[in-house]
């Protein structure tokens, strides 16, 4: 369900753009609410959740999606974790759908959906494992980095069981906003992939802004 | 079919693990309707790669699993196919039963009273096997409910479909490389039948055919073709 926001840019307490290709890792504590806007539109946000005082609990797709009773995200969608906790709820929504099915692209699991020799292009997996190597304090490792949301990213489940990835349904503008449940830190991976319509063949930069209230 | 070198049978809510080697087909019937086997697999020769249920979906187009899919790791490499499936719908999203779950809907887990009839759930089961090769939660992948359907409408509402697997239901998974496979005859997390559900599940273990190049599930689908020259690769220069 699409709903509006009525935060102010200009009372963020950080606004950071995230260029294709390149991931952002931070805490979000709780009350704080989180914004990822789609700038240029089209653009997949591939996103991970971790609890900032123990990143062994961390957001699970699959406690989420059956607690809730659906397969996507939108508006009132409360992001759960692999204890079953809440971490954050999504307050404000204007795109109207997220996917949290189909994970995120792999240099490994490129070679498999397009071509043996696509093995080096970038891919958002690679930009995590430089993200922990590169920022250890968070204490986040291989065994973590796990099934994600892609905020932006339509792909829908046919009645007959069938998994379709469609041009997005985001555009230039388009945004969704969360508020944290629980201290967490984010990992954010802005999606380079060039093979699928998720970025509409042209990965473009998102920003993130948070709120303390 | 080769005789089984090795047959058993699992009560329901119970866990198990074992090593498998590439070319074992393993077989899973549901003894007596409505059962639910959790699984999930990963490299015994380095425990970080493990199955990856949202690479196995968009690899194969599919929000189902059944003859022809192909279960891959997180390294793009196959750890099993499915080469027979009576039932056509196998789901792998909706994660596992939880104590407290569990609790509400049909009693608390109770040794002392209960002895091994307590009531299992599927998380706490996953849990038992990780720790006896060292893993823990942070290594529970989204895993596999065999026997179960679920179904979505156009909002993406989940339903499980009730009574999908009858008695004599069976699934044969060939095992492409030598996989850690975990398992448990708990629950599927959205059952609310009035009685925690009893169906034991038979397992056997036969030598599988070699894989043939007009193998079914390796020509299932152009990924798959791709999946199984991954596999070659890490087995170049074996046997």
């Amino acid at each position: 369900m699409q709903t509006t926001s009525s935060r102010k840019p200009d009372q963020a307490t950080l606004r950071q753009v995230i260029d294709a290709g390149d991931y952002y890792i931070g805490r979000v504590n709780a009350g704080q609410t989180l914004r990822i806007l789609d700038l240029e539109g089209n653009q997949a946000a591939d996103t991970l959740f971790y609890n900032a005082d123990d990143p062994g609990e961390r957001y699970s797709a699959m406690d989420t999606i059956r607690e809730q009773g659906n397969v996507y995200l939108t508006s009132g969608s409360v992001l759960r974790s692999n204890e079953n906790n809440p971490m954050l709820e999504i307050v404000a929504d204007t795109c109207g759908r997220h996917d949290t099915l189909g994970g995120a692209c792999a240099t490994e699991s490129n070679t498999v959906r397009y071509d043996l020799e696509k093995r080096c292009m970038h891919a958002c997996r690679d930009s995590w494992m430089l993200a922990i190597a590169e920022r250890p304090e968070f204490g986040i490792g291989k065994r973590d980095i796990s099934h994600n949301i892609n905020f932006f990213m339509n792909v829908p489940v046919t009645e007959d069981g069938g998994l379709t990835f469609e041009d997005g349904i985001s555009a230039p503008g388009k945004y969704v906003e969360l508020t944290a449940k629980m201290d967490v830190v984010v990992l954010i991976s802005n999606c380079p992939q060039l093979n699928n319509p998720c970025n509409g063949y042209n990965p473009t930069a998102v920003e993130l802004l948070v709120w303390d209230h | 079919m080769n005789q089984p070198h090795y047959s058993t049978t699992l009560a329901p809510g119970c866990h198990w693990s074992l090593r498998l080697r590439k070319g074992i087909q393993m077989t899973l019937t549901d003894m007596s309707g409505g059962a639910n086997i959790g699984m999930l697999f990963y490299n015994p020769d380095n425990l970080l790669e493990r199955y990856n249920a949202p690479d196995t979906l968009k690899c194969q187009h599919t929000f189902k699993l059944t003859r022809g899919n192909c279960l891959y790791s997180d390294m793009g490499r196959i750890f099993a196919s499915i080469v027979e499936d009576s039932l056509g719908w196998h789901e792998t999203v909706c994660g596992n039963s939880r104590a407290d779950q569990v609790a509400a809907i049909w009693g608390a887990r109770d040794y002392q009273n209960d002895r091994n009839e307590w009531h299992q759930n599927g998380h706490d089961a996953f849990l038992v096997e990780l720790a006896k090769y060292g893993l823990g939660r942070a290594d529970l992948a989204a895993n596999l409910n065999l026997f179960s359907k679920v179904v979505t409408d156009a909002e993406g509402k989940l339903k499980l479909v009730l009574d999908h697997s009858q008695a004599g239901s069976r699934i044969s998974l060939r095992f492409e490389m030598d996989t850690l496979v975990l398992l448990h005859s708990c629950p599927h997390p959205l059952n609310r039948k009035a009685e925690y559900p009893a169906s034991p599940v038979s397992i056997s273990l036969v030598q599988a055919a070699a894989v043939s190049d007009d193998d079914y599930c390796r020509n299932f689908r152009a990924e798959n073709q791709r999946g199984f020259a991954n596999n070659a690769l890490y087995h170049l220069g074996q046997g």
